[in-house]
C-alpha cells in the first residue's frame, strides 16, 4: 500500500492557499479583483523568466545568464532607436544576438562539456559587461520617441487584464506545449531524467541542449522586453541584482527538482503565486523591507524544511547536481 | 607664517592689476607672477576618480567635466569603478593611497566603509574631495546636494500639491543602506512634522529599481485611488513609478517629486511628458566644474591635505513644466563628452 506523501508543489501551494486565506481574511483591500490583478502584473516578467529557467533545470542545467539576456538585447533595442535605427532592425538585431548567446551557452555546455553553472555565469558577465563597455551608454537607456507604440507589449491592458499578465499567460502556454505536446519536450525531459540512458537510446541529447539554451535565452529577452515596455526603460543593472536568485528560487519553490526531469509549467505558475502574494501583502502592509526579507526567508525556509521532512532525500533518489 | 604669506599676496596682486592697467607701461608686457606656480603645481599631477559605478548620468557627467577643464593643464586621470560593489570600492581606494595620486574624487556608496580610509589618505598626503554622497569623516571638501533640503522641498512641492485633496501621501525610497535615501528620508520627515494633516499610507524602498518601484506605486495606487501625490527619492527609479501612475490613469492627479542630475532624457523630457511633476536638478556638470575649481585651488595652494575643511552644497534646480523646455534647466552627457 502506497503511503500518502505532500510532493513540495503541493506544500507550496497549500501555503500559497494559507496566506491568501490569511491576507483575503485580515487584509482590507487584498481580495479584490484590482488587487489581484495588480499582484500578478507585479510577478509576470519573474514567471516568465521562471518559465525559462524551468526549460534548462528541466534538463538537468542550470542558466545563470538568464538575466543578461533579458537586460543586454531588449537594452541594445531601445539603445539603437535612440540612435536612429528602425524599431524592426532593432528587434532583430536583439533576436539574432540572443540566439547567437543561447548557442554560445548551449554549445559550451553540450560538446565542451563545461558544468552549466559556470558556463553561464561567464558567458552572462562577458554579455553583461560587453553591454556595459560597448553597446549602452547609460546604466538606464531610456524609452525614445522611435519606440512609441512598443510600450503596449508592457502596459495598458487586452480585454480588461493588463498586458504583462496575457504575455506571461502566453509564455506559459507556449512553454507548456513545447514541454508537453512536442517531441522535443518529451526529450527534454528523457535528458533531464538520466542523460545516459536517453542517449543510449538514440535521442539527439547534445543539440537538444543546445536548444534549451537558445529557447531560455529567447524567453529572457522576452521578459526583457516586457519589462523594458512596462517601465518605459531598461535599466540594465538589474544583472547586477539579486534576480537571478528570485526566479530560481521561483523554480525550486515551485517544485521542479534541481535534479531535473520533474516538473512542468503548473510549478513554475504555483511559485510565481506564492511569491507574488507575500510581495503584494507585505506591500499593503507597508511593511519595513528588513521585516520583508525576514518574512521571506522564514516562509521560504519553512516550505523546505517542510519538504525534506516529508521527502527526506535518500541515497537512492540523491544525484549529483543536487543543490 | 603662511597666514602672513597670504595676506600680503592680495594687496600685492591688487598692485599688479594697478600696474596692468597703468597708462605708463601700456606698450610693455608684464608677467603675472602667479600663472606659472599654478601650472606647475597641475601639470603631472594625479587624479583618481572612486565612484560607485560608472555608466550612469551622474558619474559619466562628473568624470567627463572634471576631465574637460583639468586635462588641458596636465592634469592625470585615473578611474577605479566600484561597480556597485562596496568592497571592491573599498580596496580600489586602499591601493589608492599607495600609489598616491595627488587628489582623489570619491563617491560614497555609504557614511562609515571608506570614512577611515579617507582620513588616511589625506594623512598620507592626499586630497580628498567628496561628491554628492558624503562619509562619516569630512575631507578637505564636499561637493554634492544637500539631501535633507532636497527631502524637504520634494515634500513641500507633495504637500502644497496635495492641498484640498486627500492628504494621503506615498514615499518611495533608494536602497536602505545608502546615506542618500536616509538623508532625503530625515527632509521628508522634517516637513511632515509640520503637516498632521498628511497621512503618509506607504512608505517602501525600491533599492533605485524601477521595476520595483512600479510593482509598489501599483500596489499602492489600487489601495489609495485617491492618493495625492507621491515623494520618489531618484529619477532614475521613479520612471517605474511614473509608469505606475499613467497605467492607472492618474497622470496629473497624483503629483510626483523626484530627484537627480537633471540629464535632459532623464529629467526634462519626462517632466515634459508629465511624468514627473518636479524633479530637484543637483546639475552634474556645475557639480563638476565645482570640483574642478576645488582641486584648482587645493593644488595650487599647497596646503597640507586635511589641513584645511570646506563643504560646497550644490544649488538645486528645480524642474518643473515652466522651464523644462528650456536650454539651460537640464544638460546632455554627449554635449558634455565633446
Amino acid at each position: 500500500m502506497k503511503r500518502f506523501r505532500f510532493s513540495q508543489q503541493e506544500i507550496v501551494f497549500a501555503v500559497f492557499a494559507l496566506l491568501f486565506l490569511v491576507f483575503s481574511i485580515f487584509l482590507n483591500g487584498f481580495l479584490t479583483a484590482d488587487n489581484m490583478l495588480t499582484l500578478l502584473q507585479n510577478v509576470a516578467v519573474l514567471g516568465i523568466l521562471g518559465l525559462a529557467m524551468a526549460i534548462v533545470v528541466i534538463g538537468r542545467g542550470i542558466d545563470i545568464s538568464l538575466i543578461a539576456a533579458l537586460a543586454v538585447p531588449p537594452g541594445l533595442v531601445l539603445q539603437m532607436v535612440q540612435n536612429g535605427h528602425s524599431l524592426p532592425f532593432s528587434l532583430l538585431t536583439a533576436v539574432l544576438i540572443t540566439i547567437a548567446f543561447g548557442l554560445v551557452n548551449g554549445w559550451l555546455i553540450a560538446y565542451a562539456e563545461v558544468p552549466s553553472l559556470f558556463a553561464t555565469l561567464a558567458t552572462g558577465l562577458l554579455l553583461a559587461g560587453l553591454g556595459q563597455a560597448v553597446l549602452f551608454q547609460l546604466d538606464v537607456v531610456q524609452w525614445s520617441s522611435g519606440m512609441d507604440g512598443f510600450e503596449r507589449l508592457g502596459q495598458g491592458t487586452i480585454l480588461g487584464i493588463p498586458t504583462s499578465i496575457v504575455m506571461f499567460a502566453i509564455a506559459c502556454m507556449v512553454v507548456a506545449f513545447l514541454l508537453r505536446q512536442t517531441r522535443w519536450g518529451a526529450y527534454i525531459y528523457a535528458i533531464g531524467d538520466n542523460p545516459y540512458a536517453a542517449r543510449v537510446t538514440g535521442i539527439p541529447s547534445r543539440p537538444i541542449i543546445v536548444l534549451q539554451y537558445v529557447i531560455a535565452a529567447l524567453i529572457g529577452c522576452f521578459a526583457g522586453l516586457v519589462m523594458a515596455a512596462s517601465v518605459n526603460s531598461m535599466p540594465t543593472r538589474v544583472f547586477n541584482s539579486t534576480l537571478i536568485y528570485d526566479v530560481i528560487l521561483v523554480v525550486v519553490l515551485g517544485g521542479i527538482g534541481l535534479s531535473g526531469g520533474r516538473g512542468g509549467v503548473l510549478n513554475v505558475i504555483i511559485g510565481t503565486l506564492l511569491i507574488g502574494t507575500m510581495l503584494n501583502g507585505m506591500t499593503i502592509m507597508d511593511i519595513s523591507y528588513a521585516g520583508q526579507n525576514l518574512i521571506k526567508g522564514v516562509v521560504l525556509l519553512l516550505a523546505v524544511i517542510t519538504d525534506s521532512f516529508l521527502n527526506p532525500r535518500n541515497e537512492e533518489t540523491a544525484q549529483q547536481g543536487d543543490i | 607664517m603662511k597666514i602672513f604669506g597670504n595676506s600680503t599676496r592680495v594687496p600685492l596682486a591688487a598692485l599688479a592689476l594697478t600696474a596692468l592697467t597703468g597708462p605708463a607701461l601700456a606698450q610693455q608686457g608684464l608677467d603675472e607672477p602667479f600663472q606659472k606656480p599654478f601650472k606647475e603645481a597641475l601639470a603631472g599631477k594625479t587624479v583618481a576618480y572612486v565612484p560607485v559605478a560608472m555608466n550612469f548620468d551622474l558619474t559619466e557627467g562628473w568624470y567627463a567635466g572634471l576631465k574637460k577643464e583639468l586635462e588641458p593643464y596636465g592634469v592625470k586621470f585615473v578611474i577605479r569603478d566600484a561597480n556597485w560593489n562596496t568592497n571592491a570600492g573599498a580596496q580600489a581606494v586602499t591601493s589608492l593611497i599607495s600609489e598616491k595620486p595627488a587628489v582623489m574624487v570619491v563617491h560614497n556608496p555609504d557614511v562609515q566603509t571608506y570614512a577611515k580610509l579617507l582620513q588616511r589618505a589625506e594623512n598620507e598626503g592626499i586630497y580628498v574631495i567628496q561628491i554628492n554622497m558624503g562619509s562619516a569623516y569630512r575631507s578637505s571638501a564636499f561637493v554634492g546636494a544637500n539631501w535633507v533640503e532636497i527631502g524637504e522641498r520634494q515634500t513641500e512641492g507633495v504637500v502644497k500639491a496635495c492641498e484640498g485633496k486627500s492628504n494621503k501621501i506615498a514615499i518611495i525610497q533608494g536602497a536602505l543602506s545608502a546615506a542618500a535615501s536616509a538623508y532625503t528620508l530625515k527632509g521628508v520627515e522634517n516637513v511632515l512634522a509640520k503637516h498632521p494633516e498628511i497621512k503618509v499610507v506607504s512608505s517602501q524602498a525600491a533599492d533605485w529599481d524601477a521595476a520595483k518601484a512600479k510593482a509598489i506605486t501599483q500596489t499602492v495606487l489600487k489601495q489609495n485611488p485617491d492618493l495625492c501625490g507621491i515623494v520618489g527619492f531618484w529619477d532614475g527609479m521613479d520612471i517605474g513609478t511614473a509608469a505606475a501612475v499613467k497605467e492607472a490613469g492618474l497622470t496629473g492627479k497624483v503629483f510626483l517629486a523626484t530627484s537627480g542630475g537633471g540629464e535632459r532624457k532623464g529629467a526634462c523630457e519626462l517632466v515634459k511628458s508629465g511624468a514627473f511633476d518636479l524633479n530637484l536638478s543637483y546639475d552634474v556638470p556645475t557639480q563638476a566644474t565645482q570640483m574642478a575649481g576645488t582641486i584648482k585651488w587645493l593644488l595650487s595652494s599647497g596646503a597640507k591635505p586635511g589641513s584645511i575643511k570646506g563643504s560646497e552644497y550644490t544649488t538645486l534646480i528645480p524642474i518643473t513644466k515652466e522651464n523644462a523646455d528650456s536650454q539651460t534647466a537640464c544638460w546632455n552627457l554627449s554635449d558634455l563628452k565633446k
